[in-house]
């Protein structure tokens, strides 16, 4: 059974369909790349799957539990967490307190006002080893709002991963990181544990067919094609879209 | 336990420990009741403030709602607590103190959902609103309240039975200042629990909190009710203080000069409200030496220009200020400095 | 009961001068402008002191309530509120709370405290008697100029016209390439102009002391708020609400008639929290 499914997904925004009859199977573990030419839609896709915008058709369903209807934090809870393609951080919070928050939230601790942050060892052992993996271990005291755009990206994700989802959205992770901090961004999305289903939104060729096992391909709201990397690159219909675009834009 | 989740426990730990300048600032704050014996009614008047500005910081300076109308809290309590003791309902201070209390967070939980809803615009009115419209219930059941002319007729038992709300304020004084301090110890154990980061979470990026999945809207109804409750204290510890209560408690004017003590003392880290308070009282009580009636203009002025020069370089300066008595006071073996809740330099 | 009616459409049509202003600063530069109500009260005590004091007729007065209003406005524009355009929501509450304790305070220093009546020319004292509805005069010339007047003013003229294109969608005003700053002020001025001329012709039925601005926030409020700050006939609408609703509650059920409008505040904003009248925007 695959994790996430989409079936006939729809949305309009008053004349325009901004999303047409959008079917995905992801299945667990997988790493799932949907790519597109810009403003096909690719964004629209997230946030209807994580309940920021309700499609006008179709369904969306989470390991088997049609979500459709949940709000987003709802969704959270179920195991769908996501980043956003500009940072949504909490400037004036560390790292460390970033990922405490989460990780007390998800253990069901969010509403104790009485108990110190730090006080269960569970919850402290699991921010450790978070800010490990995720590489922000010498900068975890400093407030987000000064570091390095690279490490704002890494605990963009982290703070996703926090939540320990089952399916991890990821909205073009690798924008705007200068390439001095790419590689260690790459390297930390690699090493995502296997059990955690990933999609991901990007531009970046690259990344995309260096991590992705199937690619879905959105052009102006609909899919074109879904298949594995290599027969998404061999697509002719592919290029002429992308070179469409270049020769466009 | 692994080395790196111990470092984290600890350094959790360590910044939720009292600072000596937090000792400081509570040792003196008592040391006051023996150090100004005759200044016991502004002493009083200020404890009371300080409280009103603490639960206002809790939404403002945490959770990031204007209020133009957390008055309606302090006059409802205020009043219940009046009205407790005219009419012999509930003897005991404490006791109609924290039913007072739990009157005015009752009408924090039931607001709050009006909050809630639409921008900061309709917060301003609805907030600003609910004020008025309790100002107004006071002033048509006259018969109850006494409408203009306040409610007559109040006495207050002695707390416990044994201590009298005498003449000089002693014990008026002692009163109040105690209870500001179980409120702010709660209200510190709230801000650095797991719940206390979330509100600040809230605060900073409500979109992204609900992404990881903080139901935004009941910590906001909660802590909108805390505050409330809080405001409520304040305003029944006037009346019990005071053996009186007028449909002022509920103006425009009060909730207003609460927003300016609370900049005055910076937001956000829970004695700006007191810092505030202790500087507000004793600026007024200068000024009205000066210019008594026109002290509203003063209180403008001062609005317009801590906004001009911008709060967060009075928060600036406020934060220096206090690194500065700081680190004075850890120069000196741990003691305070002579004020630690001096006026900052500004 | 028409007479009630027509009273409550002269009494909400004089809220609507008074609130326009602030629903327009609303809508265009995001700017919350609680002193709003002051200007009022400086067009209300200039038409005071013309008419009273130096014997300006009254029709005059009327016009140079607005002009001199809309100058003050236009000066306090330039010199104060732009520091605070880009400020939170809460800094121009702080500081327009802090221009409006100035003004109440200067005021009552300057011309006293009490009550202040403008002497109103005889031709438009009394009432009309209309298929056995009472209309007063004063109300009448209210009723009328007024629609005329603004009808005009925002349909016909070039300024209206900019006015609503910006105020519909700010982003497109703004990506035309027209001069910001200017625009600001000349609405800011306009906006102010309006409550000046709103607070002169309004001494009469809402009463005219340095509190005044304090006194009516809550209305302005709950103009915009309910009306919201997309559109002019919004608010336009919502202040025809709020008079007919203020005056018939207080004739029918003069105990509780003050609550009306609260009423009506927590009513709109559990049912429709963006305004009753306005455009679904995603503000």
């Amino acid at each position: 059974m695959p994790i996430l499914q989409t079936i006939g997904l729809e949305k309009r925004f008053g004349g325009i369909l901004a999303t047409n009859d959008v079917s995905l199977s992801i299945e667990k573990g997988a790493r799932h790349a949907l790519i597109g030419p810009n403003g096909a839609g690719k964004t629209t896709v997230i946030n209807l799957l994580t309940g920021v915008l309700r499609p006008t058709a179709g369904k969306v369903i989470l390991a088997g539990s049609d979500i459709t209807a949940l709000r987003p934090h709802q969704r959270v809870r179920l195991g769908m967490a996501r980043t956003f393609q500009i940072n949504q951080l909490f400037l004036d919070l560390t790292p460390l307190e970033t990922i405490g928050l989460a990780v007390s939230e998800r253990l069901g601790h969010g509403s104790d006002w009485w108990r110190l942050v730090g006080s269960r060892s569970e919850v402290t052992e699991e921010i450790a080893e978070i800010i490990e993996r995720f590489r922000l271990t010498d900068i975890m005291h400093q407030r987000t709002a000064v570091l390095p755009y690279g490490k704002q990206r890494l605990l963009e994700i982290a703070l996703a991963f926090a939540c320990r989802p089952q399916v991890l959205l990821l909205d073009e992770p690798a924008a705007g990181v200068p390439d001095a901090e790419r590689q260690e961004l790459l390297a930390t999305i690699g090493e995502l544990p296997a059990d955690v289903t990933v999609l991901l939104i990007e531009h970046d060729m690259d990344l995309v067919f260096s991590f992705a096992d199937r690619i879905s391909v959105l052009v102006n709201g609909g899919l074109l094609l879904d298949g594995t990397p290599d027969e998404v690159a061999r697509d002719p219909r592919v290029k002429a879209v992308y070179l469409g675009e270049e020769l466009d834009g | 336990m692994t080395e790196a989740g111990k470092d984290v426990a600890t350094y959790l730990a360590r910044r939720a420990r009292w600072s000596p300048f937090e000792i400081a600032f509570w040792v003196l704050a008592f040391a006051t009741i023996w150090l100004f014996p005759g200044k016991y009614l502004i002493l009083t008047e200020t404890a009371i403030l300080g409280l009103f500005a603490l639960s206002l910081d809790l939404i403002l300076g945490y959770a990031g709602i204007i209020s133009l109308g957390h008055a309606a809290f302090f006059g409802l309590a205020g009043y219940t607590a009046g009205l407790l003791a005219k009419y012999e309902l509930i003897n005991e201070p404490v006791l109609a103190l924290l039913v007072s209390g739990l009157a005015a967070a009752a009408l924090g939980f039931v607001t709050s959902f009006l909050v809630l809803r639409g921008s900061d615009l309709t917060r301003l009115m609805v907030t600003l609103g609910v004020a008025l419209m309790l100002g107004e219930l006071a002033n048509r059941f006259s018969n109850f309240t006494g409408g203009a002319d306040g409610l007559q007729g109040v006495s207050i038992a002695p707390i416990f039975g044994v201590f009298r709300f005498d003449m000089f304020g002693h014990n008026g004084y002692v009163y109040c200042l105690v209870i500001l301090f179980i409120c702010f110890l709660i209200a510190r154990r709230m801000v650095y629990s797991p719940f206390g980061l979330s509100l600040r979470s809230l605060k900073g990026n409500p979109l992204r909190a609900s992404a990881i999945g903080i139901p935004v809207n009941r910590r906001l109804i909660a802590i909108y009710t805390v505050s409330g409750g809080f405001a409520g204290i304040a305003g029944a510890l006037l009346t019990q203080t005071t053996a009186f209560c007028s449909l002022d408690v509920f103006s425009f004017e009060r909730s207003a000069d609460l927003l300016l003590v609370l900049i005055i003392g910076g937001t956000g880290y829970l004695y700006g409200g007191l810092i505030g308070a202790v500087i507000y009282k004793f600026l007024q009580d200068w000024i009205a030496s000066l210019t008594p009636q026109y002290w509203q203009f003063w209180i403008g002025f001062a609005l317009v220009v801590i906004v001009l020069i911008g709060r967060e370089r009075v928060e600036g300066w406020s934060a220096a200020a206090r690194a500065s008595i700081y680190r004075l006071g850890k120069g000196l073996g741990g003691r305070s400095a002579p004020d630690g809740a001096a006026p900052k330099g500004h | 009961m028409l007479t009630i009616l027509f009273d409550g459409i002269a009494y909400g049509m004089l809220l609507f001068v008074l609130a326009a202003g602030l629903s327009i600063t609303l809508g265009l530069m995001n700017f919350i402008n609680l002193a709003h109500g002051a200007f009022a009260m400086a067009g209300g005590y200039c038409t005071v002191i013309l008419v009273n004091r130096l014997g300006v007729p009254f029709a005059l007065g009327l016009p140079l309530a607005f002009v001199v209003t809309a100058a003050i406005g236009a000066v306090f524009e330039r010199a104060l509120y732009v520091h605070v355009y880009a400020r939170s929501h809460l800094d121009q509450v702080l500081f327009t709370i802090g221009l409006v304790f100035m003004s109440v305070a200067a005021v009552d220093y300057v011309m006293g405290s009490s009550q202040q009546f403008v002497t109103i020319p005889q031709a438009l004292q009394g009432q009309f008697n209309v298929f056995g509805i009472g209309m007063s005069k004063y109300r009448l010339l209210i009723c009328g100029l007024l629609t005329v007047g603004l009808q005009l003013a925002i349909s016909k003229t070039r300024f209206g016209s900019r006015l609503r294109a910006a105020v519909d969608d700010r982003r497109v005003a703004r990506g035309l390439g027209i001069n910001v700053g200017a625009v600001f002020a000349m609405t800011f001025a306009f906006g102010s102009g309006l409550a000046g001329l709103g607070g002169a012709l309004g001494a009469e039925i809402l009463g005219l002391d340095p509190t005044f601005p304090l006194k009516y926030m809550i209305y302005f409020l709950i103009v915009v708020a309910v009306g919201g700050t997309s559109s002019i006939i919004g608010p336009f609408l919502a202040s025809i609400l709020l008079g007919i609703a203020d005056v018939a509650g207080k004739y029918y059920a003069p105990k509780l008639g003050a609550f009306v409008i609260y009423t009506i505040m927590i009513v709109v904003l559990i049912w429709r929290p963006q305004g009753l009248f306005a455009r679904s925007a995603s503000r």
